[in-house]
């Protein structure tokens, strides 16, 4: 694994037609921070999880990997930089089961030869990936669902194993969207351990409406509104930020 | 008079699965129903054809058939599919653009290959012979080739079953098929993945014409109603599901064959659009098709 790496985006903008959806938005994560990103619905969370992760191409703006410029990454190239991410929902392959969804992460964020790794012929690497798929059920706790079909399983234990197929591929910045979506308490305090576990030695980018999350794992906080950065700082800061309070937490963070 | 029957729809349905399964394999790959198929698998036919006029050797044209096949599969990816589908992303005509597209391929296709070999109807010969085997004074419609179509079907189904349940290759193929943005965020290169899937469908199909050809005639349309039969059985297997391919094949080729024998040969083929018909009235996912489709 190589070591944790700061990332920041600066004047991030993205245009889709003729709408805004992120206007001059800079954004930093240092080594081993958890930063969280909130805002309401639209405000351009998603999006800017999208410009990171090449599934979109942003208007104007730059990212720099501990204080590189660097070009936007394309999907492909995730893996190489430590990137991965979780998507809103589940996420998962439906047809493939828990073991082989998580497979696919352990498998190809390696990079053997390439005719002997399609066809599984490395043995070495082949055992290696297993070991790992296995390791880390265990350490999510969804062992016993290794054989199911990803389509078939309970809510909270898909939303788990979709964090398991983010991590197995050993990055070292995390991007969560939304992982507390429809969770329930048990689960949440769950996911709480594993944020502050994770961190230790690696990053988090987090986008939550969750605002008990957000304020016990972050170390800071963006807000977002429109497109545009209002605020950025400590959760107790954020909490007392009057624009914030105006435009967001007001609203929805006193359901 | 039973087993004589069902030894021949499974040949014939043998064919049907690979011709469904090489459909089904682009439709996982690209959400495209492959008219072009039957186009693709007959030019690879032609070029085993040549080889053997050349070579007098079935042996070696039956492996050049099957890799022309594969890189034509591929060509028509990488050349057609991928310019067209990056140039209509979005909209109703994205859903139907590439569709009628292959139709497009297929008539060039054909029209290529009358060209070229003109279009009379060729004899494309096998060593294997085509005379039903003799028990005592009983002769089985079922010949050697028969067995062979039948055998090498079997083989292929069964390397595909291996290549997509044991390999990387084949978890990707099926990571890739459903979910492209969540195979591509795991590090899939899906493009490629789709390719490959292209290749395995054109060997496939030019696979089923390199070894049904010798039983019959061939010429630039000679493998269409071949196609109509393995496109039925596709749909009725459900179109995402390999297993469902095979079944609708077998099931379809078994059918075909009693029905001919029983009924009689006027009412084989509307037999066939009946059962696709009901299918599809009654379990449009087809038998063994997903209940979610690509949304899972």
């Amino acid at each position: 694994m190589s070591s944790p790496a700061s990332l920041r985006m600066e004047s991030v903008t993205v245009d889709f037609g003729g709408l805004r959806a992120l206007s001059s938005v800079s954004i930093e994560i240092k080594a081993g921070e958890v930063v969280g990103i909130i805002g309401p619905n639209g405000a351009g969370k998603t999006t800017l999880f999208n410009v990171l992760t090449g599934l979109v191409t942003p208007t104007s703006g730059s990212l720099y990997i501990n204080g590189q410029a660097r070009k936007w990454p394309r999907i492909h190239e995730l893996a190489d930089i430590g990137i991965s991410r979780t998507l809103q929902g589940v996420g998962l392959f439906g047809e493939l089961s828990v073991s082989e969804n998580l497979l696919v992460g352990a498998t190809h964020s390696q990079k053997p030869n390439l005719f002997l790794a399609l066809f599984g012929l490395n043995g070495r690497t082949e055992g290696l990936a297993k070991e790992r798929v296995e390791s880390t059920m265990r350490q999510f706790g969804i062992s016993q669902y290794g054989a199911q079909r990803a389509s078939d399983l309970p809510y909270p234990i898909a939303k788990r194993v979709a964090l398991a197929r983010a991590v197995i591929s050993n990055p070292t910045t995390l991007l969560l969207d939304e992982p507390a979506g429809g969770l329930g308490a048990e689960d949440i305090s769950w996911l709480k351990d594993f944020v502050l576990r994770f961190r230790r030695d690696r990053s988090v980018l987090l986008v939550e409406h969750h605002m008990d999350v957000i304020m016990s794992v972050c170390d800071r906080i963006y807000v977002l509104n429109f497109g545009e950065l209002i605020a950025h700082g400590t959760p107790d800061e954020i909490r007392k930020n009057p624009a914030v309070i105006a435009a967001y937490l007001g609203g929805e963070a006193t359901e | 008079m039973f087993i004589d029957t069902l030894l021949i729809g499974i040949s014939s349905g043998a064919i049907y699965s690979l011709m469904a399964l090489a459909l089904v394999l682009v439709w996982r790959s690209t959400r495209v129903v492959n008219f072009a198929q039957s186009g693709q698998a007959v030019f690879s036919t032609y070029i085993g054809y040549e080889i053997t006029v050349r070579t007098h050797n079935y042996w070696i044209s039956l492996p050049a058939a099957i890799i022309c096949g594969a890189l034509l599969g591929s060509l028509v990816d990488l050349l057609f599919m991928r310019p067209l589908l990056r140039r209509v992303k979005s909209g109703p005509i994205a859903e139907l653009a590439p569709v009628i597209a292959t139709l497009g391929l297929l008539g060039l296709l054909q029209s290529l290959l009358g060209l070229l070999w003109g279009n009379a109807f060729l004899q494309y010969a096998s060593p294997l012979s085509a005379k039903g085997f003799t028990f005592g004074s009983h002769t089985v419609p079922f010949s050697p080739q028969n067995l062979f179509i039948v055998l090498a079907s079997a083989l292929v189904l069964v390397i595909f079953g291996l290549i997509f349940k044991y390999t990387n290759l084949g978890l990707a193929l099926r990571a890739a098929s459903f979910q492209p943005e969540i195979a591509q965020l795991a590090g899939v290169r899906v493009s490629r993945v789709r390719n490959i899937g292209w290749a395995f469908a054109g060997a496939t199909g030019a696979l089923a014409g390199a070894v049904i050809t010798p039983t019959s005639t061939l010429s630039p349309n000679s493998l269409d109603l071949l196609f109509v039969s393995g496109f039925i059985a596709a749909v009725i297997g459900g179109l995402d599901s390999l297993v469902g391919a095979v079944v609708g094949g077998l099931v379809l080729g078994i059918g075909f064959s009693f029905i001919l024998q029983y009924i009689g040969s006027s009412v084989t083929f509307l037999a066939g659009f009946l059962i696709l018909m009901v299918v599809l009235l009654v379990r449009p996912r087809g038998i063994f098709g997903h209940k979610l489709g690509r949304h899972a």
